[in-house]
């Protein structure tokens, strides 16, 4: 980003306080907007506290999904430095073929009898799905291609974005369908004096659990520790002793785990699967590790949320104020909009590693 | 610009046509195809009569467009007067199609349309599905190459608006002035609701349809509380029904697609506040699809949609021979509402067919132009839907049964609607 060494010191002096000047004038425009349009906003008084606090739990909920699926492209990152666009339909292939099991309890009453059970053998069928296309795609796909320039895998995976797309269409149908209602899901916990959904409860601290697992396997197991390694140094790991191509099956299996999981919490939020159903969560999962810093397991969680909370409360707060008609029309453009602020101020994301380290 | 292209093409045919009618024994162009401003579509001594359709037929609103589809063959199977599951002729000259896909949205619409217009031996269209892939996209590349193109199921009123009305565009579906009216009138009368709320996908057809129903609602002395909107392929509404619920309505009319519709309403039975209010939705929900994506949530809801029970034309043989021919060809019960209104716009071009074509020898010559002024010219065609009066502005079905369905069981389509309104055209 900074002007090369060999450039003059006159354009220099030209160039840098103009794209400045841009850029400062720029956010104060946008950090303006955000605070005039939210003052108004809270002084109409269209919003109870009540519905703020929703507003903000719907954000997290959402947001530990996006955080779980942006795990993934963060990890293989870390790893490959390369982005994985096909992981939204890793994501998609673990949900939709656990649909078929949801499916048969759900008609043979075994689902309401045996709730815990039931999910449980969802769950594992989604991840192992998951895994089962994560570890696939990386031998079929990105293995052959592990010596050629950047781009081209970055290319491959989204062809194999589309084919897993288009084949799971084949497979299962085009039709959205709706998963069978699990009663023990259904209704409110009250926690604190709030009412929240039990789903966004469930997804919330199962989210945390799982980033805990994966936190302690990346810092303390042997496998984790060459994940690292590869990270750091992919060659100086493999004069090592370390088995290169074994670390890197593991990550994608890894990534494809949290994505199955993903996709099952994501099912208990919004009760629907379809074959393009990865496309969006996916896009915006990446959005999330970008922010939170790509490589950083950590960020990507920050990141998740961050979207999501972003993106619930967003449109609402600083639009309705200012009078936008059909402001939640709007909430990819504040999202993204807040997504360029960061990145304009920091742009490795907020726990990046600085940008020579890639390379 | 215009005319000089026009000049071009009309030479271009002309010289076309004098090579072809060179080949042919016959030999040479009916007058009425060079003085045509389009020319005509030369069907040879034996071939088809070509006929494509773009409609909805993959995707979460596949059944949408599959249903109408079906309608389509079904008309050509019944002009020969069986169901036999065999074509029927027009001058000795047997139907067939070219099935393309509309994608429900303006991009569908247009490659659908361009791989249409690529083919020379189209001689109209039954199509679109979504209003979205008509608008300014397909209406507007069939008609500049003088390709007719009937809907059986846009109801945008943008679409027959003189304004952006395309010359050579059609519909017998309803226009949704008719539909947003009724449904205004079913939730302010029947159900007794004073206040409303709108959700749209900034489709043509939501937008327009919401605006009709919010327009009648408040002329009736009802109250809007909010009208805002979504976006398509996106999955969390949590945001937008909060917005609603935060000055909780008697209503909420969210006429938008199978996907969106069906998150929408498994989402509103767990929002805080939304416990008392009525959710709405229309034909592009009225489908086995919708049903399946939002699965129990949607019991109790309305649907509203052309009323399949009271059709003012042939009533008997669609309860008879066609349901039952669509039974057998098709497996089971139609999974949307349009199928009827498909097989009218296929009538429809078959008459204006037979009208204009020019039998010479074994070939058939169909004038683009004048098959067009024929499909305008419909007037007292008795179809199932009713009976067909084309105006100037393309739409056709100028009086029509609008009825409001409340799902009982995600399994199946209601079968008779709760409340039924006939409401005609100005």
């Amino acid at each position: 980003m900074t002007a090369p060494a060999t450039s003059s010191r006159r354009l220099r002096f030209e160039r840098l306080p103009l794209r400045r000047i841009i850029l400062i004038s720029l956010s104060i425009a946008i950090v303006y907007g955000v605070v005039a349009g939210s003052a108004a906003t809270l002084r109409m008084g269209t919003f109870t506290a009540a519905d703020w606090r929703s507003l903000v739990i719907n954000g997290i909920a959402r947001g530990s999904v996006y955080a779980l699926i942006a795990i993934g492209y963060t990890l293989v990152y870390g790893i490959l430095f390369m982005i994985n666009f096909a992981h939204g339909e890793v994501f998609m292939s673990g949900a939709y073929t656990a649909f078929f099991v949801a499916v048969a309890f759900g008609r043979s009453g075994y689902l309401n009898a045996h709730p815990l059970v039931s999910i449980g053998a969802i769950l594992i069928v989604s991840m192992v799905t998951s895994t089962l296309v994560a570890v696939i795609l990386e031998r079929v796909a990105y293995r052959p291609l592990r010596g050629a320039p950047r781009l081209v895998p970055l290319i491959t995976a989204i062809g194999a974005s589309f084919f897993l797309q288009y084949t799971f269409r084949g497979l299962y149908g085009a039709q959205a369908r709706a998963y069978p209602t699990i009663n023990v899901l259904q209704g409110t916990w009250t926690i604190f004096g709030v009412e929240i959904l039990r789903t966004q409860v469930i997804v919330v601290v199962a989210a945390i659990l799982l980033w805990i697992a994966l936190f302690t396997f990346v810092a303390k197991t042997r496998t984790g520790r060459s994940m690292r390694a590869v990270g750091e140094d992919r060659e100086i790991a493999a004069l090592m002793g370390i088995n290169v191509d074994r670390t890197i099956v593991a990550t994608f299996a890894i990534g494809g785990a949290l994505a199955g999981a993903a996709g099952i919490l994501y099912v208990f939020l919004f009760n629907q699967v379809i074959f393009t159903m990865g496309f969006f969560p996916g896009i915006k999962a990446f959005t999330a590790a970008v922010l939170g810093g790509i490589g950083s397991v950590t960020g990507a969680a920050m990141g998740g949320l961050l979207l999501g909370v972003l993106e619930a409360v967003g449109p609402n707060l600083f639009l309705t104020g200012v009078g936008v008609p059909s402001p939640n029309q709007l909430q990819p453009v504040v999202a993204f909009g807040i997504l360029v602020l960061v990145l304009i101020f920091l742009p490795g994301g907020f726990l990046g590693a600085p940008e020579e380290k890639r390379a | 610009m215009r005319t000089s292209k026009l000049w071009r093409i009309t030479l271009l045919l002309a010289v076309l046509a004098l090579i072809a009618g060179a080949c042919t024994d016959s030999g040479g162009v009916p007058a009425e195809c060079e003085s045509d401003a389009f020319g005509c579509v030369e069907v040879g001594a034996g071939d088809p009569i070509e006929v494509g359709t773009l409609l909805v037929i993959t995707g979460p609103n596949a059944f949408l467009g599959q249903d109408s589809q079906n309608g389509v063959v079904l008309a050509a199977d019944y002009l020969d007067g069986t169901f036999d599951q065999v074509n029927g002729e027009i001058d000795g000259h047997v139907i067939s199609f070219n099935h393309q896909d509309d994608g429900c949205s303006a991009d569908g619409g247009q490659s659908g349309a361009q791989s249409l217009v690529s083919d020379t031996a189209i001689v109209a269209v039954i199509g679109t599905s979504c209003s979205s892939a008509a608008l300014g996209v397909a209406d507007k590349i069939l008609s500049d190459r003088g390709i007719a193109l009937i809907s059986p199921s846009n109801t945008g009123p943008a679409l027959t608006e003189p304004s952006q009305h395309q010359p050579f565009y059609l519909r017998t579906a309803h226009n949704d002035k008719l539909q947003g009216a009724a449904v205004a009138n079913f939730a302010y009368n029947e159900l007794g609701a004073r206040t409303a709320a709108t959700i749209h996908d900034g489709s043509p057809y939501a937008d327009g349809l919401q605006q009709v129903f919010a327009d009648r609602f408040v002329e009736l002395g009802g109250e809007i509380t909010v009208q805002d909107a979504i976006q398509v392929g996106d999955t969390d509404f949590t945001s937008v029904l909060t917005t609603v619920a935060a000055n909780p309505p008697d209503v909420l009319y969210y006429p938008i697609f199978v996907a969106e519709g069906g998150l929408i309403t498994q989402q509103a039975r767990q929002t805080a506040g939304l416990e008392n209010t009525t959710l709405i939705g229309s034909d592009g929900m009225l489908t086995q699809g919708f049903l399946d994506a939002a699965g129990e949530a949607s019991i109790g809801m309305y649907l509203s949609g052309p009323d399949l029970s009271a059709f003012s034309g042939d009533a008997a043989f669609y309860a008879g021979a066609f349901k039952t021919a669509y039974a057998a060809q098709f497996g089971g019960e139609p999974g949307a509402a349009f199928h009827a209104h498909s097989y009218d716009a296929a009538n429809m071009l078959f008459k204006a067919i037979e009208k204009v074509g020019i039998v010479d020898g074994d070939a058939l010559y169909i004038p683009r132009t004048a098959l067009k002024d024929a499909l305008f010219e419909t007037q007292g065609l008795v179809g199932i839907t009713g009976t067909l009066n084309c105006n100037a502005d393309g739409d056709c079905q100028s009086t029509a049964t609008i009825g409001v369905y409340q799902v009982e069981t995600p399994d199946s389509l209601p079968a008779a609607p709760v409340y039924s309104e006939v409401a005609t055209l100005e």
